[in-house]
């Protein structure tokens, strides 16, 4: 049976136990990829702590974490096909990555510089979306479009990232509700890290799973345990594959609610201890994805400790040369404010664009930037 | 010009120009497609798609769910991935669901993105009053639009330029808030050629010369302003009548062009007055044309206040006599 066919409500969906040990069906990786996975998930850990560490020091702005759900976000974005498409929340830099787009951009983006949101051309990720579910329908939208230019058939699919608070809204109403109509191939992943800011998941809603809404929809929906990449990975091959080829009678989209952890703040400024328990974060952190795959990895005499510390070190080195890449890059020209509203300005705002321009020269630009 | 030469034209009224508009650049693009509820075998509540659904199909010409969030979501969506939804929403005043998809993401995409993506989507929708409509039907909401950097704003008032409009809005890069006034779709007729054609977006254009004030207007209201041009006429005030077509991105140089013909100037929407287009049109005069102005600029506009049921409504909304007025006041100071 399909992973995806079990009812939303029966628990979670899970490959590795907390202490790495194998309780389900190990998912058809090479060793090469599964130590990709890990470096990754090292990756995107050492990046977080060092954005934080950054935004302290004055050398970053405000900045999402997402330690704790490296597992979701690495081996989710592993499992799409190269042409698939990937539409983030704002703090799926760890998935982001894993498909092409360097930490460089990520950090610029932060850094408050317009650059970092100019996603390549050859990288298959929509730009991030602030106001939360708004990208729900954007990514129905972008799948419907690829199975109407394919006369109903497309073999690319899209995977869209969002919170558990996201599931209140309308847009994740509308969004889950036009791709089940619309049968688009698109693979809703929830990322349940347990609170929208301050507000518990108890109080998003009185499902018992956020997985069951699916039902709803007319199309499957899984709970997975999110800090367990195998089983991430797992559920979301399964879930891209149906968006592709569904088989007779069955629907394209997937809503995936992997269970997880928000380890840090919201943003860096926000306090959660505010609103939740130490022992409530200990608690999660033993399930911690990162030492659970390792110990899988070790078990199976993939990893060892010279592996493991040659993998820390390269990470180290990859965060240290985004961090001096985005750090070095000059200032962003200030007068490409006024080009990227319209493709061609209108008459006002070259105006205004002129102005601006004749104010700098008047002044220079000291003037504008604050000590 | 001989009859070889003479353009086909057929008698249309404004909305069954926004049809025809609609099926002339599906027909040449078939990347453009109709959304949104009722659009389909419907043909929409005004039957502005009518007809459309048996000629382009329904991957073409799309019933949604009833949901404007979900409407217009999907749409940017779609036009990211180089489509040219033409979402409907059915009234201007049901928008406000979806008004986080259109202030957030469709004005935004491409400055949100360093110009990556671009949305060439128009999002159509019939605004304002005067039909009798019940409570939330006959808003005229342009400012919230027009405010909102990354949008193009069009208001037309005439079948020609509607068909013209919508064409250039569908072929526009960016994407384009196209709001139709309801009061006159079917008011009248007009000449409108067959085939495709463009009126240009961002240009206002004059309906009746003259040279002793200028009324600045557009969409419905353009009508009850050159009725009043036409009664003052006959006392001997010459009145400029310039519709402006586009209310983002303004025509400023038309305005001020006229302004410092006449030194005078009323300005005519149906939208409330606080924060409405009259507003910018007369700052933009303090600005440019300071020194031509002979009086101040009066505004005729709609109350400050919810617009009223029907009952009322006449007396909410500017008419021609209230135009009239509005044009002596500027005239006489």
């Amino acid at each position: 049976m399909s992973t995806l066919e079990r009812d939303p409500r029966d628990g979670m969906v899970q490959v590795l136990d907390e202490e790495g040990g194998v309780v389900g069906d190990v998912p058809d990786l090479s060793d090469e990829e599964l130590v990709a996975m890990y470096r990754h998930m090292k990756l995107a850990r050492h990046f977080d702590e060092r954005a934080v560490s950054l935004q302290r020091q004055g050398r970053m702005g405000t900045y999402p974490p997402l330690s704790g759900q490296e597992g979701a976000q690495v081996a989710s974005a592993m499992a799409l096909a190269e042409d698939d498409w990937l539409v983030p929340s704002y703090r799926e830099h760890g998935a982001a990555m894993v498909r092409g787009l360097a930490l460089k951009e990520t950090l610029l983006y932060w850094m408050g510089d317009e650059r970092g949101s100019l996603i390549p051309e050859d990288t298959n990720v929509f730009t991030p979306a602030v106001p939360i579910a708004s990208q729900i329908p954007h990514a129905t939208g972008m799948a419907w479009a690829d199975k109407l230019k394919n006369d109903g058939d497309t073999d690319t699919a899209f995977i869209c990232y969002f919170g558990d608070g996201a599931t209140s809204e309308g847009d994740f109403h509308e969004g889950l509700n036009f791709a089940g109509v619309f049968d688009t191939p698109t693979v809703f992943f929830c990322n349940n890290n347990q609170w929208a800011i301050s507000v518990p998941r108890e109080r998003q809603t009185a499902s018992e799973t956020l997985a069951q809404k699916a039902v709803a929809y007319g199309f499957e929906g899984i709970q997975i345990d999110g800090m367990d990449p195998l089983a991430v990975y797992k559920a979301t091959t399964e879930a891209l594959e149906k968006a592709k080829n569904p088989a007779e009678g069955e629907l394209r989209p997937t809503l995936i609610e992997a269970v997880q952890y928000r380890f840090g703040a919201h943003t860096t400024a926000d306090d959660p201890s505010v609103y939740r328990e130490d022992d409530e974060v200990e608690e999660w952190k033993r399930k911690d994805p990162i030492p659970r795959l390792e110990k899988f990895l070790r078990n199976q005499g993939i990893l060892d400790d010279e592996r493991v510390a040659e993998v820390e070190e390269s990470v180290r080195e990859e965060v240290a040369d985004a961090i001096d890449a985005a750090e070095s890059t000059v200032r962003p020209d200030p007068s490409t404010m006024f080009d990227h509203v319209f493709a061609e300005q209108t008459p006002e705002i070259r105006r205004q664009a002129e102005e601006f321009a004749r104010l700098r020269e008047e002044y220079g630009d000291e003037a504008f930037l604050e000590e | 010009m001989s009859t070889q030469e003479q353009e086909a034209t057929q008698n249309l009224t404004l909305v069954q120009s926004v049809r025809d508009a609609l099926a002339t650049e599906m027909e040449l693009d078939d990347d453009v497609l109709v959304m949104g509820e009722d659009v389909g075998k419907n043909g929409g509540v005004f039957r502005a798609t009518e007809g459309l659904f048996d000629e382009f199909g329904g991957d073409r010409v799309i019933d949604t769910p009833l949901a404007e969030s979900g409407i217009i979501g999907t749409a940017v969506g779609m036009a990211a991935m180089g489509l040219k939804p033409v979402p409907e929403i059915q009234f201007s005043g049901f928008a406000y669901p979806g008004f986080d998809q259109i202030v957030s993401h469709m004005a935004r995409l491409r400055t949100r993105s360093r110009s990556r993506y671009t949305l060439p989507m128009v999002l159509r929708m019939p605004y304002g009053g005067g039909i009798r409509a019940p409570e939330h039907h006959s808003e005229s909401k342009e400012a919230f639009y027009a405010h909102e950097a990354g949008l193009k704003v069009v208001m037309p008032s005439t079948p020609y330029d509607t068909k013209g409009l919508l064409i250039s809005a569908i072929r526009d890069p960016d994407p384009v808030v196209f709001m139709e006034p309801k009061l006159i779709y079917r008011a009248f007729r007009g000449e409108v050629p067959e085939g495709d054609y463009e009126v240009p977006i961002g240009e206002a254009t004059t309906r009746r010369e003259g040279s002793d004030v200028s009324v600045f207007t557009y969409g419905a209201m353009t009508r009850p302003s050159l009725e009043a041009a036409e009664e003052l006429a006959e006392e001997g005030i010459d009145a400029e009548v310039v519709d402006l077509r586009t209310v983002s991105p303004l025509d400023r140089e038309s305005i001020v062009e006229s302004f410092k013909k006449t030194g005078r100037a009323c300005v005519v929407h149906e939208a409330p007055k606080t924060g409405g287009l009259a507003g910018e049109i007369t700052a933009t005069l303090q600005e440019e044309a300071l020194l031509y102005q002979e009086a101040p600029v009066k505004r005729v506009t709609g109350y400050d206040v919810p617009y009223p049921l029907y009952a009322m409504e006449d007396y909410y909304m500017p008419n021609a006599a209230r135009v009239a007025d509005g044009i002596k006041e500027a005239v006489e100071f």
